[in-house]
């Protein structure tokens, strides 16, 4: 072997280490990386570790009476039937305040098209004037089902202040508009808009509008501001006004802590951790492989 | 002033004596005579021109076009409609002329603007493109158009008039060396005898000059007074191509004269050796025959270029695919049920109210028409998708291909600083194709020699002077040089034909033929007078100093003690020079005298000498010889004969062959080097004989007829002959600078070189040693047509004669193919013509594919464009073809990638060329090094272009499952609109002017085999177009998947928001930038600040677009409206993401680099890691690198290192045989016998 074979081999050899350097960084980097996202959004691996609780539970089909079961549609299209309904969740895990307080809708395709296409930024802003073009369809159907939250012995202070941008009610939502003449169509969803407050302060509407990104979706309804312990039970009077029966969409109502990484969602974290873990592997397998056959 | 007109006179009379039986002055025959008037006024013949009457041509029926030209492929009226057909031709232009009209009727689910202005773009800057190309042709016409010639006005006066404004009919007056203007009729010439010289190099790339010679009727018409009242009618066929052929008549002073091809001067010859001529224009403009055969340049793609329309189509198809998909899923019954749209409901229609009608008309979703709304939607989906087809990669391309071209215009290295001119590219289309030449076709006289005549060598008597050692010994004794100087010795010793001394000390080197000034350093009172055969030598330049056409030039700023010639061909100028340093000045010649100053030996003293030229025997291609007869002050009458040396070896007297076998071995080593010999030999005639010989010479001049060229080569014969070897001169046909090494490494880098000449088969076979193409250890196959099948001239015959040849040396090939000896063929005009026939192009295309080197001499225009089509279409490979006369126009224009030299004059091979160059050497590195980039760059950035629009446009895709394919769209139209222009463009143009794989000097010197590279299409074959492909469509999986899952359903922030279409939108988009310009970082293997500050500028650039957009009022912004600041930014989850997607979606191409690069190397993998080794350990020198050198050398079979390394292997065998013949004489002798056989062994 001349100098320079030598000088090159080295060389290679270099260029070996670099590769192995580089996959064994991302593995350094991404397995704690991974570990401690998991921690902050909850995971079964490390439960008692976990910052965030979640509670889900359904109750559109719940809701609806034995009798009225087999044709669910008419039920909920019936205005004469009253559509009070309480929910009660038991609390798993102490939980610390703000408790957020999410309504879930399934297969609700909120990201549609038509639905879109449907909105007017300028009512909103201006008011019902503005609605001179074809495209410009007013807001017919606020969605909210009123939900009342009750606590089983005493009182939650339920705040529904701050679950908007402040940027949506200063620029996109009018403070002079008020709703009384948006629900005049036909088609109204759940609640009523309140015609007496103007848009900009009715933040379920503005949360509302934030279109939902994928058909299955949470959207921030209010914070409960009180710690909750183990075993509280929390009881939820709300109206099942909203139809999802007729599209086969599922509504539930989830309270959830959240961590600096948001609510709860294993996905990252996994993602960070096998990425992490291949790495490596790739690291240790390259390094055998190059001591087993060199070039 | 007396004395003046009369040398001038005299000078008329030498010129048409000396040329007084050369062929094309044969008056017509009868017969023909007869065949050309009945043609005329018959259809095809109609053409009525009234010579010095212009005027007449202004009306019907006689009006014929201006003498302007144009080449041009637009005016101003037509630019507009044929320059936007042309761009909408390409398939993806059009596919985007749909989508905006769509957008017209808001089909599109894109704002107009982001759909139009791109596609206003694009279009505007290739039309732009255009535009700027046709007006260079345009600025070239009118340079042309605005050259001046002197015609006729009235009265006898000339005025300068422009070239354009020349009518049919105008009597002109052309000067020694200017172009014709148009297709003229000869009247009168400067000489008496209306003879003049064309030189035709533009039309046919013959170097000859050729002589035209007016009617006897208008000869009288040579002064400017004559044409005063001047009036003739000329009838002649139609304008057409043929150059060859010319049928017409003139009536002048109530007589009818027939007109022949040797009356017409076509346009864009040359006056030559001529003061002027009279002529008179009969076609003009577009009818001249030279604008005829020229064809307009077609508009060439390249190879990449056609490859990505398929890459466009399998996009489209994709495109295609996946709307369908969408259409045909996106409106299900059951959405009529989804209340929350409001779809009309056939069932509810009549409860509809006024107010609410407006809500149905809404053509997308209307489920009563379902295929209506399907319809419509897939035509959303294909604009929606659009964005998998990269619209922005042709004005990328575009730009990063002008961008290119100023690079290879400003290269230093390409500049030529004796003509000041450097490469040009005037088509900015075929960078890439430089990239994937496998066959060059070459010219040679012009391209590879500069139609210089050099005289090298002679061998007299049997002597070489002259003789020193080639530069391919040299290179070979360098490559083995510890071995040298024993080498040389033997050699020296064994054969003799390389004896060095050199009697006249000349300097090769330092004399060129052409101008004169030749300085030959001679010593005072020559060697050779020493010599013991005076006589011979003496007689060897008397044959070199009389047995020519040559003239001196009186010309009065040389001394008189050197004159300048003039003579038909550059050779016979450098004998002339040559023997005039010699001490044998040729100074004068009158009608029938010849004057010598010639160096007289025994008195040492210069004598002046009269001959008499007896007869002068013409040279012609058949015989291959001249001779002249001289009788000397003394009355001895010799015949002096130079020709082919074949031809006068066959011609020897027994008592003249004392040389022969001397002359041979020289003969044959000059040939070697690719010089041109030519032997001398002289007889004595008795008187007698040569009086009986003289009647039959000149009766057979006398003949009119057919039979009179017979006649005269008979009687050629039978006095050339029992002639008496004098020796043999070679000299050198100048090879340009560089050639020889240019070759070479082109030859190194895989490049098949072929030689497509008009010139002589020697002269060709001559150029292919010298440059290397030829050697002599080559197995060389000639096809040319017998004499039997040739006299025949059936086509039929012809035609077996030639597949014969063809099959037998293919039979050859087969056989020896695994042998080192590499073939190669030799094909003249004649034979090409009938191997390029419809049957028997297949087996000779086979064969010429299997020979290392092609020559095909004495080709005609047409038929140099027909092989470079031929060789195009039968091997399916990269042509390339390099000339500089207007006969190569055809053969530029026909082959891929055509290349003009612009150094000499003429400009039609440039005009009609993609490149120029001003010396062939520029071919190396505009090959060698900016075509290898160029391909490198254009297939990684269409490749990297592809990536990154599936990369984007699958993730559109993607998130129409989770719309239910309503068409609504994940990004702002402003993302969408910068993706391709702001955001991801940079980067790309980058990579496309400044990738380097290798650095240009490893490129050149170390390894030009890299270039194999772009012919085998390594970089751009559809594995790896695929692959890009599906890196793309993992790339988007990864970008999309991750999204979704970690932004849905729950909060994505501490302060319980959740990801709204906006921030999903947002988010998704960051890492879409990261990764596909991080994927960019990761090819691009030659950084430079501009990459870095393009690629991670993109990056910061959208942070602060999307900050800036975010900002702006929600009019403006929509829901963008402070995404960043609001939503997305504070959220940690959302930088997680961008890291996690960009690592994880990098990974399957890193690891796939990773493997390649340890296990499954390329060419430029292992030479970048050399090149690595080389900064750090400085490797350049040692052992590995030069074998890598030479392992990527070792196919090698024509070109001066193969010739080098047969050299070198001949050596070794000399010298094992030298080894063994002294072992032998060693072991022989009889003392080693005793040695070995004594009783102490």
């Amino acid at each position: 072997m001349t100098d320079t074979d030598r000088g090159r081999s080295r060389d290679r050899e270099s260029g070996f280490m670099s590769v192995i350097l580089i996959f064994l960084f991302i593995g350094v980097i991404f397995i704690p990386v991974g570990l401690v996202t998991l921690r902050a959004s909850h995971s079964a691996i490390a439960h008692s570790l976990a910052l965030v609780v979640e509670i889900v539970k359904r109750y559109d089909i719940g809701c609806v009476p034995k009798p009225f079961r087999i044709n669910k549609v008419s039920y909920i299209q019936d205005d004469s039937i009253p559509k009070n309904c309480s929910l009660s969740f038991k609390v798993p895990k102490y939980m610390k305040a703000p408790i957020d307080i999410y309504y879930q809708l399934d297969n609700y395709y909120q990201n549609h098209r038509r639905y879109i296409k449907s909105r007017s930024d300028q009512q909103l802003l201006r008011g019902r004037k503005y609605h001179d073009t074809i495209t410009c369809h007013p807001v017919e159907f606020s969605n909210d089902q009123h939900i009342l939250p009750w606590g089983d012995r005493e009182e939650l202070k339920v705040n529904r202040k701050n679950i908007a941008w402040k940027s949506d009610w200063e620029h996109k939502f009018g403070k002079n508009v008020y709703p009384f003449n948006f629900q005049n169509g036909t088609v109204i969803g759940g609640g009523k808009l309140k015609p007496r407050i103007p848009l900009s302060d009715q933040e379920d509407l503005i949360v509302w509008m934030h279109t939902s990104a994928l058909p299955s979706f949470q959207k921030l309804y209010g914070r409960i501001e009180m710690d909750l312990d183990v075993d509280n039970v929390v009881v939820v009077h709300l109206m099942n006004n909203y139809n999802t029966f007729s599209f086969g969409g599922k509504k539930k109502l989830v309270l959830s802590t959240t961590s600096w990484l948001g609510g709860k969602n294993d996905f990252l974290g996994l993602a960070y951790v096998f990425i992490g873990s291949s790495s490596v592997t790739v690291a240790v397998f390259i390094t055998l492989l190059h001591l087993l056959s060199p070039r | 002033m007396v004395a003046a007109s009369s040398r001038k006179r005299k000078g008329k009379i030498r010129w048409s004596k000396l040329y007084s039986f050369a062929a094309c002055f044969r008056p017509l025959t009868s017969k023909e005579r007869l065949a050309a008037r009945e043609l005329i006024c018959q259809p095809g013949f109609s053409r009525v021109v009234f010579c010095n009457e212009p005027h007449l041509h202004k009306r019907k029926p006689y009006k014929y076009p201006y003498n302007y030209i144009s080449t041009t492929k637009y005016n101003v009226l037509t630019f507009l409609p044929r320059a936007l057909f042309e761009q909408f031709r390409r398939v993806a232009n059009f596919y985007f002329l749909l989508a905006a009209i769509f957008s017209l009727f808001s089909l599109a689910p894109f704002s107009r603007a982001s759909l139009i202005a791109p596609l206003v773009f694009v279009v505007g800057i290739s039309m732009l493109k255009e535009a700027v190309e046709d007006w260079h042709r345009f600025l070239q016409d009118l340079d042309v158009n605005n050259r001046t010639v002197k015609t006729h006005i009235s009265n006898g006066v000339f005025v300068d008039k422009l070239w354009k404004e020349l009518r049919v009919g105008d009597v002109v007056k052309v000067n020694k060396g200017e172009y014709f203007p148009s297709d003229l009729l000869l009247l009168s010439s400067g000489n008496e005898d209306g003879v003049c010289y064309v030189e035709t190099m533009n039309l046919d790339g013959e170097t000859n000059l050729k002589i035209k010679r007016c009617l006897e009727a208008s000869l009288c018409l040579n002064e400017d007074e004559e044409f005063s009242k001047f009036k003739a009618t000329v009838h002649c066929e139609d304008p057409n191509s043929n150059l060859y052929t010319f049928v017409g008549n003139i009536e002048f002073e109530k007589e009818s004269y027939p007109l022949s091809p040797s009356q017409l001067l076509l346009r864009d010859s040359k006056l030559r050796n001529t003061d002027y001529i009279y002529g008179v224009v009969i076609f003009s403009g577009h009818d001249t025959k030279a604008v005829r055969n020229s064809t307009r340049s077609p508009s060439k793609r390249s190879r990449i270029e056609r490859k990505m329309d398929h890459i466009i189509y399998i996009l489209f198809s994709m495109l295609v695919l996946v709307s369908s998909f969408g259409s045909l899923l996106y409106l299900r019954q059951d959405m009529v049920d989804w209340w929350y749209l409001q779809l009309p409901d056939d069932n509810k229609v009549n409860d509809l109210d006024d107010s609410n009608s407006e809500k149905y008309d809404d053509r997308f979703f209307n489920p009563s028409k379902p295929v209506q709304s399907a319809g419509l939607q897939f035509i959303r989906a294909l604009i929606l998708y659009g964005y998998l087809i990269p619209i922005s990669l042709y004005v990328s391309i575009e730009v990063v291909k002008v961008l290119q071209t100023m690079l290879i215009n400003k290269d230093i290295e390409l500049y030529d600083d004796v003509t000041c001119k450097s490469v040009q590219a005037r088509t900015s289309n075929l960078n890439e194709e430089l990239g994937q030449v496998e066959m060059i076709l070459s010219d040679k006289t012009g391209t590879l020699t500069c139609n210089q005549m050099e005289f090298r060598k002679c061998s007299i008597a049997g002597v070489s002077y002259g003789g020193d050692i080639t530069e391919v010994d040299l290179a070979a004794s360098m490559r083995m040089n510890a071995d040298f100087e024993p080498f040389e010795f033997s050699i020296d010793e064994t054969d003799g034909a390389t004896r060095s001394f050199e009697p006249f000390e000349f300097s090769v080197s330092s004399f060129s033929a052409q101008n004169g000034n030749a300085r030959l350093t001679k010593t005072e009172g020559p060697n050779w007078i020493h010599g013991s055969n005076l006589f011979d030598i003496t007689m060897f330049f008397r044959v070199m100093a009389l047995c020519h056409t040559g003239i001196p030039l009186e010309d009065d700023n040389h001394k008189m003690d050197k004159l300048s010639y003039e003579a038909e061909s550059p050779e016979e100028v450098s004998f002339l020079i040559a023997s005039q340093e010699f001490g044998f000045q040729f100074c004068r010649r009158t009608q029938s005298l010849m004057v010598l100053r010639e160096f007289d030996p025994s008195s040492m003293k210069e004598v002046e000498r009269e001959y008499k030229l007896l007869n002068l025997l013409e040279f012609s291609s058949s015989r291959k010889r001249m001779s002249v007869i001289v009788s000397n002050e003394d009355g001895q009458i010799f015949l002096l004969c130079k020709g082919a040396d074949s031809i006068i070896f066959d011609r020897l007297a027994d008592n003249g062959r004392a040389y022969e076998q001397a002359t041979t071995m020289h003969l044959s080593s000059y040939a070697e080097d690719g010089l041109r010999t030519l032997a001398f030999a002289y007889r004595t005639i008795e008187a007698a004989e040569y009086e009986s010989w003289n009647t039959i010479f000149t009766q057979a001049k006398a003949t009119i007829g057919p039979e009179r060229e017979e006649l005269l080569e008979q009687a050629s014969e039978t006095i050339e002959k029992d002639l008496i070897l004098l020796g043999v001169v070679a000299v050198e046909d100048k090879l340009q600078k560089g050639v020889p090494e240019c070759i070479d490494k082109l030859a190194q880098a895989g490049l098949k070189i072929w030689l497509l000449t008009g010139d002589k088969r020697e002269t060709a076979i001559n150029i292919g040693f010298a440059c290397s193409l030829l050697r002599q250890d080559m197995k060389q196959f000639h096809l040319s047509l017998s004499r039997d099948a040739e006299s025949n001239n059936q086509v039929k015959d012809m035609k077996e004669d030639i597949l014969q040849q063809i099959e037998s040396s293919y039979k050859m090939v087969c056989e020896e193919r695994n042998k080192e000896a590499p073939f190669g063929l030799v094909i003249d005009g004649k034979a090409l013509e009938i191997a390029l026939r419809g049957d028997v192009k297949d087996e000779f295309l086979q064969l010429a594919v299997n020979c290392a080197s092609v020559i095909c001499c004495r080709v005609s225009p047409k038929q140099k464009a027909l092989i470079t089509r031929l060789v195009k279409q039968y091997t399916g490979k990269t042509t390339l073809a390099i000339g500089d006369g207007a006969n190569d126009v055809g053969m530029i224009q026909e082959a891929d990638i055509g290349v003009g030299i612009s150094g000499m004059e003429g400009m039609q091979a440039v005009m009609a060329s993609d490149f120029s160059l001003p010396q062939f050497r520029f071919l190396e590195r505009l090959l060698i090094v900016h075509g290898h980039w160029c391909y490198q760059r254009i297939s990684k950035m269409v490749l990297y272009f592809v990536y990154k629009n599936v990369a984007f446009g699958l993730t559109l895709f993607y998130y129409e499952l989770y719309t239910s394919f309503s068409g609504e769209v994940l990004y702002d139209d402003w993302y969408m609109t910068m993706f391709n222009v702001m955001l991801t463009s940079l980067p790309v143009i980058a990579l496309g002017v400044l990738e380097q794989d290798v650095s240009s000097d490893i490129c050149l010197q170390q390894f030009p085999a890299l270039y194999q590279q772009g012919p085998r299409n390594v970089h751009f074959s559809w594995s790896r177009i695929i692959g890009w492909i599906l890196n793309g469509v993992v790339s988007s999986l990864v970008i999309f998947l991750a999204n979704i899952y970690i932004l849905s359903p729950t909060a994505m922030r501490e302060n319980g928001f959740v990801a709204d279409i906006d921030s999903l939108g947002a988010t998704t988009y960051t890492c879409i930038i990261w990764t596909v310009n991080c994927q960019i970082a990761l090819i691009t293997s030659h950084f430079t600040w501009i990459q870095h500050l393009s690629i991670w500028g993109s990056i910061l650039l959208w942070y602060i677009f999307l900050l800036v957009y975010g900002a702006l009022p929600p009019n403006f912004s929509g829901n963008a409206f402070q995404v960043l600041v609001e939503g997305i930014g504070p959220a940690p989850l959302y930088w997680m993401i961008t890291v996690l997607v960009v690592v994880v979606s990098l990974l399957p191409y890193f690891i796939h680099i990773v493997i390649q690069r340890s296990y499954f190397p390329m060419d430029d993998h292992i030479i970048q890691e050399m090149e690595q080794c080389y900064k750090k350990y400085d490797v350049r020198d040692n052992e590995m690198w030069v074998r890598e050198q030479r392992n990527s050398q070792r196919s090698t079979r024509i070109g001066f290192s193969a010739r080098v390394d047969a050299k070198i292997l001949s050596f070794n065998q000399q010298l094992q045989q030298k080894k063994l013949s002294i072992y032998r004489s060693v072991t022989n002798s009889p003392i080693y016998r005793s040695i070995t056989t004594s009783p102490f062994s």
